[in-house]
């Protein structure tokens, strides 16, 4: 029986408010394997799979968790993702995780990855030291290096030895995941009113916390049920939401912003499921694979160097792909990555005329009236334009 | 164990002895040096020398020096704005120009400095850099700052990542991947850029001349282990490390400059005689006190002041450490020239695990016999801070002795509240006071 998108958002909903993380450990219980948590921004998620584990995305705990102890861990001036992250580890909601990955995506997560080391000393702390150097046989090599590191250990943790067998159908299953994802957001931009980012972003965020073949299946099943519907008819201006890539806006804020007159057709939410421009190839040897894909087809975002000049040019290009008319902003506070990005963006947008509008966010806020009426006033301008 | 003899009973003496306000052979032989190097930067443009920007942390000095560049070093400009007054103003350009109140404040008052007319220390226009060296070591924003600097000055960049000591120790194959950087990447760009052919028996040279001056650098910071310490290691500590972590490792000048300092501060030593601070002598001793996190540089005499009018000198601290370890055995080596400069780049104290910080300060704790530590946690910079309080907890927990935790800023003026700051202090010297009195009747 195929599900409407209320079913299937209701489903996706209960996983988005999930701090006991209840279906991963059901899905421990039911398959007998084992969970790796990891960060934002890009963990290689394949080779945890083929280790017979969970990837897991701990992404923090969004406006539904007070948090206490992480507020010890944490100064003011600092982003909520962190605090939220230790407090989860303090109370003993990750204590079904049998490790943790950490990637170099700022200094406040690797420094969480020393934290981990302290605080969690039983757990597999590891530091996913991705390579910034985007040559085959120098970060290439580093990066195949780290990987092959990886699998040894977590093979040695789980029982489940990364085979190049294991790790090459690995490989094709997230290739299918990022293609189904790929196409949700294809739709969503030629069609959003059909399916808008408020669904999309929870549909996408399922895959967080379940079984990839089973998140494929979701993903294609939603856009079946989507296509089925018939959607309002609304004259929103079509924005990209930029550096929302690591904190996450509550779902209340990507409504809000929706409601407020506007299609989010392109963002950085869950960047991981789009991580790749390209598949990454299903022979060979699987470690190289994934290598290669990484330096060659990762997309290009606030935490990779760009080895030339024209950062801003990337997301001129993003506009052109989306049909979008303007570039919402939507950073964390004191997200060092996100915001000493956006100068850069800001110029080139400038440059090309492109309008934007730039607000920041905490994972816990509550009040989203300002930003919708930010928003709001955003896209009205963006229609006047339009029509003058 | 260390061999350290008890404190003296406090309170007994003035704190200070504002006759012996003189300077120092080394502090005139310091400005004449850093005074050259901006001098000589400023005149680049005439001379035809070619500039290349970088960064403290793991910085190349003797790599640059090899291809007869300048480098420029936007944390010490930063640095230097801040103590002249001027980083206020800079920053609240950057501001004003689009960056975030959120980010850090040298990248600001960097970007606000060149759009005012890049005026340095010395008064003198600076150069643009005719590239932008990235050492990436220990620091995200270095990226971003770089990145954005490239789009201002429209120059080329060069990136060497130095992988983080996650679990506190260096692989080969972390070192192996910053020699290859140093040999595909970094050595080509500065060849091109100087028409310099690559020596690396001149780099030997350097090499042998840094690691003298290592020698002699180690040997003042650890002159603080004697009663009274000679030195104050944090604000005095600024000081001394100002030529070796900026364009002097690796020269005869440098070489010089710390052979005078050693022998300066040894003699301090022998004649049992206390740091010098900007108002006279420390005569009296109150407390030993280890300090982690960078200084505030708007306010830094103020700031300064509040520990020695306390009687409270720094005898360790993590900030001087940023450019390397050098006391914990790290020197460069003309033996493996790119080997030992990829070590370097490893090894600097914010490229260190949070546990290696926490084993560090508590070490220096124990082996200068401190009374307790202090952390200053900056606002603009998440490498230091993210983690701080856990390593306060930590290093009480390891050690015993008194924790402080102090917050300001780096160059933003607005983040340095005075008389707050000053309270906490004296606070925490009262608790200090009360945990040594109870462990000394314990
Ligand atoms: S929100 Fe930004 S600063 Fe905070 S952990 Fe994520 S990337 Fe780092
Ligand atoms: S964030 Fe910290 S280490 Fe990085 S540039 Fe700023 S002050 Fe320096």
């Amino acid at each position: 029986m195929t599900r409407t998108t209320a079913e299937l958002m209701a489903f996706a909903e209960d996983l988005y408010y999930d701090l006991d993380f209840k279906s991963v450990k059901r899905w421990k219980v039911k398959t007998g394997g084992h969970a790796i948590g990891f960060m934002p921004v890009y963990a290689p998620r394949e080779i945890v799979h083929a280790a017979g584990a969970m990837p897991v995305g701990i992404v923090g705990a969004g406006d539904w968790l007070e948090v206490i102890r992480g507020d010890a861990y944490y100064q003011s001036y600092l982003c909520h993702i962190p605090r939220s992250t230790i407090d989860m580890a303090e109370s003993g909601r990750l204590d079904f995780l049998e490790g943790m990955l950490f990637p170099s995506t700022c200094d406040v997560i690797r420094n969480l990855s020393g934290m981990w080391q302290i605080v969690k000393p039983d757990m597999y702390t590891r530091y996913v030291d991705v390579p910034q150097n985007f040559t085959d046989g120098v970060g290439g090599q580093f990066w195949a290096h780290e990987l092959r590191t990886l699998a040894q250990e977590l093979g040695e943790r789980t029982g489940t030895e990364v085979t190049d067998e294991r790790l090459r159908a690995s490989i094709a299953l997230f290739n299918e995941n990022r293609r189904a994802v790929c196409d949700l957001y294809s739709l969503r931009r030629d069609e959003p009113a059909r399916a808008p980012t408020s669904e999309v972003y929870l549909m996408v965020r399922a895959g967080l916390v379940m079984d990839v073949e089973d998140h494929t299946a979701l993903i294609r099943e939603y856009i079946t049920a989507a296509r089925n519907i018939t959607p309002p008819e609304l004259d929103n201006a079509r924005v990209i939401v930029v550096g929302a890539f690591c904190e996450q806006p509550p779902i209340g804020l990507i409504k809000s912003i929706e409601r407020s007159g506007c299609f989010v057709v392109d963002d950085d939410l869950i960047l991981i499921s789009r991580w790749f421009t390209d598949n990454a190839a299903e022979t060979g040897d699987p470690i190289e694979a994934l290598a290669l894909a990484f330096v060659h087809d990762s997309v290009p975002t606030a935490v990779m160097y760009s080895a030339k000049a024209g950062r801003g040019k990337a997301v001129v290009e993003r506009v052109r792909v989306a049909r979008a008319e303007g570039v919402i902003f939507a950073a964390p506070s004191f997200c060092t990555p996100a915001l000493l990005d956006q100068p850069m963006l800001v110029a080139e947008l400038d440059r090309e005329g492109i309008p934007y509008t730039a607000f920041k966010f905490a994972e816990n806020a509550g009040q989203f009236q300002p930003i919708r009426e930010q928003t709001g006033t955003f896209a009205d301008t963006m229609k006047l334009w339009s029509v003058a | 164990m260390t061999n350290i003899p008890p404190p003296p009973m406090p309170g007994t003496k003035p704190i200070l002895d504002p006759k012996s306000v003189v300077k120092d052979r080394s502090m005139e032989f310091q400005k004449e040096l850093i005074g050259s190097y901006y001098d000589r930067l400023a005149r680049s443009p005439e001379t035809g020398e070619k500039t290349v920007a970088t960064f403290v942390p793991g910085n190349l000095a003797e790599l640059i020096q090899c291809f007869g560049l300048v480098p420029i070093l936007p944390e010490i400009n930063a640095l230097q704005s801040g103590m002249r007054k001027q980083s206020g103003h800079y920053i609240t350009e950057a501001e004003r120009m689009g960056h975030s109140e959120d980010v850090c404040t040298y990248v600001k008052c960097d970007i606000g400095m060149f759009h005012e007319g890049n005026v340095g220390p010395t008064g003198a226009v600076l150069p643009t850099p005719d590239h932008l060296l990235l050492s990436y070591t220990g620091c995200f924003t270095f990226m971003k700052w770089f990145e954005l600097l490239r789009e201002e000055y429209g120059c080329p960049s060069t990136m060497l990542q130095v992988p983080y000591q996650a679990r506190g120790e260096i692989t080969p194959e972390m070192k192996a991947y910053v020699v290859k950087q140093l040999k595909t990447e970094v050595i080509p760009a500065l060849e091109k850029l100087s028409g310099v052919k690559f020596d690396i028996d001149l780099l030997r040279e350097k090499l042998t001349l840094s690691a003298r001056a290592e020698d002699d650098l180690v040997a003042v910071l650890e002159a603080a282990k004697a009663r009274p310490s000679p030195i104050d290691a944090y604000f005095g500590g600024v000081y001394y490390i100002g030529p070796i972590f900026t364009a002097f490792r690796g020269t005869q000048e440098g070489c010089d400059y710390y052979r005078v300092l050693r022998e300066e501060v040894e003699e301090r030593v022998r004649q049992r005689r206390g740091p010098t601070t900007p108002e006279g002598e420390m005569t009296d001793e109150r407390f030993r006190l280890v300090v982690e996190g960078p200084p505030n540089w708007t306010n830094f005499r103020e700031f300064w002041k509040m520990f020695y009018d306390e009687g409270a000198v720094v005898v360790a601290s993590t900030y001087t450490k940023v450019g390397g370890l050098y006391d914990r055995g790290f020197r460069h080596d003309p033996s493996d020239p790119l080997g030992s400069l990829a070590e370097y780049c490893l090894g600097c104290y914010t490229n260190l695990s949070l546990p290696k910080r926490v084993e560090l300060i508590s070490d220096y704790v124990e082996e200068y016999g401190a009374d307790g530590f202090l952390i200053n946690s900056v606002k603009s910079c998440a490498s230091f801070s993210a983690g701080q309080l856990l390593i306060l907890r930590e290093v009480e927990k390891r050690t015993g002795r008194a924790g402080g935790f102090i917050e300001s800023d780096l160059v933003d003026p607005r983040y340095f509240s005075g008389a707050n700051i000053k309270n906490r202090i004296e606070s925490y010297l009262q608790m200090v006071e009360q945990k040594r009195a109870a462990g000394a009747t314990a």
